[in-house]
């Protein structure tokens, strides 16, 4: 076997933009924090050096204009990339990505082709607080004309950037610096059709089936650890591309275990994991199923700073493994 | 302060047209009066009901984008917004195809997904108006900061109101513009309303060139009733963008002859809007200056007018006629459109 480098998930990052960068010259990052790891980690580390600052641009702090700014750039042939390093502050960008970004192709008969990618990172926890923590892939997801892209992996997080990016569509790319340290090996790089890709079955089980996206991808994988000890094997489903959401891979899985729990680190409420359910409830016949489908998400709430409301606040791998014990124990 | 330029009484005399090329200002009087009668028209066929949604009609606006246009190439990018079909035709745009769009036909500008207040004619340069207010603002500094990164000299050119001016992005954009020295001429077309307020009940100020003065960007006040000034002060403005002097701006006092939407003047519930100030601004026309002083000097008379206008009339009727015949959209054209066709690399 051949030799492979380590890499942890945020340098993961850095390395598709680093081949994005050198591989195709329509390529260019804008956002805050761009020339400082304070903002972005480990993730965008001397790309400014390398590709020159007018390539990798750090902004003033205007989300809309920039964000506004990629759209155009976009329509006017390149392939720009625009990082929030906080998706609470993309939040000013919701013009730029909603009305514009998602509607140009649809709106003008699939003659223009914003092919822009926002990057949002999700950067929650550490007594942050409700402004400092919010994780809103669902509402991005909700948007036709959007893809929304939420790699879990090591090899994802490079992967599925360059697929994103070489995309014709604007793609909203979540990614989570709770998973920055999250370790791997990684292959030369692959350019994906970003179109072909969706769920995957990450691992095989046949007792109950665990959905998840993100960082709620390395809960579920940890918790079906936990769950094998105790003789529950779990079928672990991550779902990589959000929206448009291909849910075959789920209808298949649950149509075999008869048993779901979806983990989603955003909202209850007309989230992730409430399509998710919505999705097994038309399609899955219901004598198929063994047991009432559970969700682990965030409590209608938003987040707290105190430690111990935050302790309380977050799924953690005991509260996936909790749901799933009694999931499996149902019916 | 605006002063005499937002004084509906003045600036009604002929254009000074001395030492111009005759045939240019023939040509721009063509571009404003083809405006004006398909405009006319779409007032007409809303007003019958014929046209199902709305049209923000520019009618006595028309001499801002003719002027600014004629320093425009097919390479450049104009953004428009919700009040954007003379900004398309000036620069060359079908009216078949803007009727056609209009009526949400399968022929129009946008494949007729669009309709009135989405137009798109990239191969005239025109990248597209939408009716967020101050929408497309950034989105033309985007394309400019893309032609400075091609190391092309096109520019973009970004059409606003005096009400996208009280829009946050508008400021973020005109500041982004600056600091990345993206060559966007940002035309301010100040007709002193929002959809029924006067700017003198939403600002402090009745001249947006303060924005301007702000973000360090250098800019020109005119009348955007006199063809002439904008295109004198639109050509210094567009040399020094294309020429890598950076982003301009230039506000054009104009005023609408029609209400916010459609073919009513909205007198009644336009807040400052006054039936006397309309009648002055109608003398103030765009078209009959400059028609005007081209008859004072011989280049044009009353019949070669009455010939254009009846030469453009059958050419709108026939136009419109060919729009009202053409296939609507398809079934499948609800979904397909929703993602690009042509795909990923």
């Amino acid at each position: 076997m051949p030799h492979m480098k380590e890499y942890d998930y945020g340098s993961a990052i850095r390395a598709g933009f680093d081949y994005l960068l050198s591989e195709y010259p329509e390529v260019f990052v804008m956002g805050q924090g761009l020339w400082s790891p304070w903002y972005v980690g480990n993730s965008m580390t001397d790309l400014d050096k390398i590709y020159g600052t007018d390539r990798v641009i750090d902004t003033p702090v205007s989300e809309l204009a920039c964000t506004g700014a990629g759209v155009g750039a976009s329509l006017a042939g390149m392939r720009p990339v625009v990082v929030h390093p906080r998706i609470d502050f993309m939040l000013y960008a919701l013009d730029a990505i909603v009305n514009q970004a998602a509607k140009w192709s649809h709106m003008f008969g699939g003659q223009a082709h914003p092919r822009v990618t926002v990057r949002g990172i999700i950067n929650r926890g550490g007594e942050q607080g409700a402004q400092h923590s919010q994780a809103l892939h669902s509402w991005f997801a909700h948007i036709p004309g959007l893809r929304v892209v939420m790699p879990a992996t090591v090899a994802d997080a490079r992967d599925l950037l360059i697929a994103s990016v070489l995309c014709d569509d604007p793609v909203v790319f979540i990614d989570d610096r709770w998973l920055y340290d999250l370790k791997g090996e990684l292959p030369a790089p692959k350019e994906l059709d970003l179109r072909a890709q969706g769920p995957v079955v990450v691992r095989e089980g046949v007792d109950i089936t665990l959905v998840a996206s993100g960082y709620s991808t390395q809960l579920a994988l940890e918790a079906s650890e936990v769950l094998l000890e105790e003789g529950i094997s779990c079928e672990v489903l991550d779902l990589r591309v959000i929206a448009p959401l291909d849910p075959a891979k789920v209808i298949r899985s649950v149509s075999k275990t008869g048993r779901l729990v979806a983990i989603d680190g955003g909202w209850r409420t007309c989230g992730l994991s409430s399509e998710i359910l919505a999705q097994v409830v038309e399609h899955v016949p219901p004598n198929s199923m063994k047991a009432n489908c559970v969700r682990v998400t965030l409590p209608d709430a938003p987040a707290p700073t105190s430690r111990v409301l935050e302790g309380l606040y977050y799924s953690s791998i005991e509260d996936v493994v909790a749901a799933a014990r009694s999931c499996a124990r149902n019916g | 302060m605006l002063g005499d330029l937002k004084d509906p009484g003045a600036y009604q005399a002929p254009l000074e047209i001395s030492g111009r090329d005759p045939g240019l200002l023939v040509d721009l009087l063509r571009t404003m009066m083809l405006s004006r009668m398909v405009e006319e028209h779409l007032a007409d066929q809303r007003r019958e009901g014929t046209i199902g949604g709305p049209v923000h009609l520019g009618i006595g606006q028309e001499a801002i984008a003719a002027g600014v246009s004629q320093f425009l190439r097919s390479s450049d990018r104009v953004f428009g917004a919700h009040r954007s079909h003379y900004h398309a035709l000036a620069l060359g745009t079908d009216f078949k195809a803007l009727f056609a769009e209009i009526l949400g036909k399968e022929t129009g500008l946008s494949k007729g997904m669009g309709g009135s207040m989405h137009l798109w004619d990239e191969p005239r340069g025109f990248y597209g108006s939408v009716p967020i207010v101050g929408g497309t603002v950034p989105l033309a500094v985007g394309a400019a900061l893309a032609a400075k990164l091609q190391a092309s000299d096109a520019i973009s050119v970004s059409y606003l109101g005096d009400g996208a001016c009280e829009e946050g992005v508008v400021h973020e954009s005109l500041n982004l513009a600056r600091v990345l020295d993206a060559p966007t001429v940002f035309v301010v077309e100040n007709n002193l309303f929002s959809s029924h307020m006067h700017i003198s009940l939403r600002q402090p100020s009745d001249s947006t060139a303060r924005f301007a003065v702000a973000h360090e960007i250098p800019f020109e006040v005119v009348d955007g009733n006199d063809v002439l000034a904008v295109a004198d002060a639109a050509g210094r403005l567009i040399e020094q963008a294309r020429s890598g002097g950076g982003p301009g701006f230039l506000e054009a006092v104009t005023y609408r002859w029609l209400g916010h939407v459609d073919w009513r003047a909205d007198i009644d519930v336009g807040v400052a809007r006054s039936e006397s100030d309309l009648k002055q601004w109608r003398l103030r026309d765009p078209i009959a200056r400059l028609r005007a002083a081209l008859e004072a000097v011989g280049q044009w008379s009353p019949e070669e007018d009455k010939e254009l206008e009846r030469e453009l009339s059958e050419s709108i009727e026939e136009a419109w006629s060919q729009a009202m015949d053409d296939p609507w959209p398809s079934d499948e054209a609800l979904l397909k459109y929703v993602y690009s066709s042509e795909g990923g690399a």
